[in-house]
């Protein structure tokens, strides 16, 4: 019935695109109805106009997240596509930041101009994506995780000791240590210098048109295919005369490459690079926010990546932090329990355990051991209901935190009215923490969000939001 | 030759603590075929488990108990605290992807290993603590091996590792649920097949891996003092890498590895550069993974279709 080449999957796609269900199946539905040129059309309109439209200061952000999102899609053509974890990622934008930096600084007497620099950059972290792609000839997926990883690691390392090396003068210090090099010149193509913030913002999205049709075109060929291939079962693929050592290195190559021109233009919109920029931490990140958007998919890794760019910015202040907390927190209790008479019970029941909580503790200590609320509006409504704490509130924040993680796990386990039973005590606790320690520390905050992020959508939803189901055939 | 000697115990006090790490990846790798990045992050909480216990006991200076009864409860309460976070993880971030893909539970460790991390930032801050051993346990008690002297605490650290080891592989030889270990990490559908009950097995191998992590941190904080919420990342893969040039899935193997790496880092720190350990110790793993990835003592695998 099939002709010999066309792939069944990409054609019966229409086909499974029906059997969306749930409430969100329309949209989704409509979505899909658009022609993939438009939707990247009205997406790209959209992003054009952040600059003009966002409050003074934001487009800085805007940036951030478009560079996420490159890396969010080069890091797709490894681990969504290749079906490679590669955890030494943020390796390759390092190297290529810092490739950039030197050669566009005062470390080198030779100020290589922009044109030279990033082909030359890019062709170079390619060939260290090939490079380090060598071992995984003969390693399976955990080997080659935990290598990579151990590169990303010995990168940083080295990046801050380089003028240590053995051999090496301790004069010339090429990467300028733990202090970095500052003094980049921004790009400069044809006599244009990326110099503000709007500019480089809207080369970032001119650069992100171009990788994302570029990344389409390589997903619905050949090539794509094959890696497709490669991860659903490398030794079938293998029997099936695919190229596999090849196709692995072409993955890690041009992962490595779209990770290395984001360097660049990284370093030239930070002006400088450090060491800092390129930990694990960073890579998380990345992780976070390809599988939020759903690994293996373009428009999800550019939808995750802007989610998680912008989220910890709204974190950052607790005013704007509060409301995504209690937001998130609604739209977790509503899209788990998908009726409102039970929402409105456990939200009832928050509230009378919270007074009752409260009332318990200040009959047997007394008001001393209230502290001063956050300034934010909703911290101020719960003030009167929640415990906040002056002296020892790092200790009880402690103690809560923990409690909230056991009770977390707890509600995953239970069923039923003891479900009901775990969780209200929780997110009274949630909040506790939330109010007393986690507002004030917005950097902890999203490391454990992200790492929580990488936990649950696993468990919950591997696909990420934007991903179809992938059918595991064993 | 008196520096010679230094570093060999260094080396065999160093070599312990990575052995006890690497036989937790070793045998969670045996029975799930998966690496469990978080095993750092045990390691991590099980030292803090036993700063906390020292300072409930009144802190090195002014111990409410004997030395003894203060390092043994610190060991169990490491040991408790971190077979707790093991058997958590297990039930809630691996258990559940048993039959996803291949890419799932990895990704899911990834993301314990940053959550425990942050967990312990958040609890404990970034500052580092101290055990403040020579308090403890001063530094002139020690042993005259030779030429040298050998602290005590050294000794402490390198015989219990042994007793555990020797313990380890008594069980795993001899007893009921250890035959059922290797049984599970030959061929795991075989012998659910012959009625073991799988999951209990890879519980049982959780929690055993997971206390000597935290057995682990507590000897690093009673030897090197030094603790902090990031210890457990390189520990993690420098015990990762001596798991796998002992042969993963191998519990000798892992312990040979682990002294391996031990010595590697202990000679490079003395005769080459302190700065580049972890650099070696790539390039050790590097090199294991391309010329024998089944390391000294582990067994070829077979791609089975």
């Amino acid at each position: 019935m099939s002709d010999i080449g066309v792939d069944r999957w990409v054609e019966e796609s229409g086909d499974r695109h029906e059997q969306y269900s749930g409430w969100t199946a329309p949209a989704r539905r409509l979505f899909d109805s658009i022609r993939p040129g438009w939707r990247l059309g009205g997406f790209v309109f959209l992003l054009a106009l952040f600059p003009i439209l966002a409050p003074q200061g934001t487009v800085r952000v805007g940036i951030t997240a478009l560079l996420l999102v490159m890396l969010a899609l080069g890091l797709n053509v490894v681990v969504g596509w290749a079906g490679l974890l590669d955890l030494g990622y943020v390796a390759f934008y390092g190297f290529g930041a810092y490739f950039y930096a030197i050669v566009a600084s005062d470390q080198l007497p030779a100020h290589w101009p922009s044109w030279i620099a990033i082909p030359v950059i890019v062709v170079a972290t390619a060939l260290l994506g090939a490079l380090l792609s060598l071992p995984s000839r003969r390693l399976v997926g955990d080997y080659l995780a935990i290598m990579t990883l151990f590169f990303a690691q010995v990168f940083v390392e080295l990046v801050r000791n380089f003028q240590r090396l053995p051999g090496i003068s301790p004069d010339f210090d090429l990467t300028g240590g733990p202090n970095g090099i500052t003094g980049v010149t921004p790009w400069s193509l044809f006599g244009f210098e990326f110099n503000t913030f709007n500019r480089n913002f809207y080369l970032l999205l001119a650069l992100l048109v171009l990788l994302v049709v570029g990344l389409h075109n390589i997903d619905n060929s050949r090539t794509g295919r094959a890696w497709r291939a490669l991860r659903e079962d490398t030794l079938a693929a293998e029997h099936m005369t695919t190229p596999v050592n090849r196709l692995k290195m072409l993955a890690f190559a041009v992962g490595a490459a779209i990770a290395g021109l984001t360097g660049t233009i990284f370093a030239s919109v930070q002006v400088g690079v450090f060491p800092n920029n390129f930990l694990l931490v960073f890579l998380i990140t990345i992780y976070a926010a390809l599988i939020l958007g759903g690994i293996g998919s373009i428009p999800g890794a550019v939808v995750g990546a802007i989610v998680v760019a912008f989220a910890p910015e709204l974190l950052r202040n607790p005013g704007t932090g509060s409301w995504l907390f209690y937001i998130g927190l609604v739209a977790i209790l509503v899209g788990t329990l998908k009726k409102w008479s039970l929402v409105a019970g456990i939200v009832a029941g928050v509230a009378a355990f919270g007074f009752l909580v409260r009332q318990t503790a200040l009959t047997i200590w007394d008001d001393s051991i209230l502290g001063v609320a956050n300034d934010t509006f909703v911290a101020r409504i719960v003030d009167g209901w929640l415990l906040i704490l002056g002296q020892h509130q790092d200790v009880v924040a402690n103690y809560a935190f923990v409690l909230t993680v056991v009770g977390g796990l707890g509600v995953t386990v239970t069923k039923g009215w003891w479900r009901a039973v775990v969780a209200i005590p929780t997110i009274y606790l949630a909040i506790l923490v939330w109010e007393n320690k986690l507002a004030l520390q917005p950097a902890v905050t999203r490391q454990l969000l992200f790492g929580g992020v990488l936990m649950v959508m696993m468990a919950v939803r591997p696909q990420g939001i934007l991903g179809t189901r992938r059918v595991e055939i064993t | 030759m008196e520096n010679f000697l230094q570093q060999t115990v260094n080396g065999l006090t160093l070599g312990s603590v990575y052995a006890l790490l690497a036989l937790g990846y070793s045998m969670v790798y045996g029975v799930l075929k998966f690496l469990n990045f978080a095993h750092g992050e045990v390691y991590m909480f099980g030292a803090f488990a036993g700063y906390g216990v020292l300072t409930v006991l009144g802190g090195p200076s002014a111990l409410m108990v004997p030395v003894w009864a203060a390092v043994a409860l610190m060991f169990v309460a490491s040991m408790a605290v971190a077979s707790g976070i093991g058997l958590a993880l297990e039930r809630f971030a691996y258990r559940p992807l048993r039959n996803a893909s291949r890419l799932a539970p990895l990704i899911s460790a990834i993301g314990a290993s940053f959550f425990l991390q942050a967990a312990a930032l958040l609890l404990f801050s970034a500052n580092s603590r101290s055990y403040e051993a020579p308090e403890l346990i001063p530094i002139d008690t020690a042993m005259t091996v030779g030429p040298i002297d050998v602290w005590a605490v050294r000794i402490l650290v390198i015989v219990t590792a042994v007793v555990l080891m020797i313990l380890l592989t008594w069980w795993v030889q001899r007893s009921r649920v250890g035959k059922a270990v290797r049984a599970v990490s030959f061929d795991s559908e075989a012998a659910a097949m012959m009625g073991i009950d799988v999951d209990r097995v890879i519980v049982v191998t959780f929690l055993i891996g997971s206390a000597l992590a935290g057995v682990g941190g507590v000897m690093v904080g009673l030897v090197f003092g030094r603790i902090f919420h990031l210890m457990g990342f390189v520990a993690g893969l420098k015990a990762f890498t001596a798991a796998v040039v002992g042969g993963i899935g191998s519990i000798p193997g892992a312990m040979l590895g682990g002294l391996l790496i031990g010595f590697a880092e202990a000679y490079t720190t003395a005769y080459i550069s302190s700065t580049f350990q972890n650099l070696i110790v790539f390039a050790l793993l590097i090199t294991f993974l391309l010329i024998r990835p089944s390391g000294f003592l582990g067994r070829p695998e077979l791609a089975k279709v």
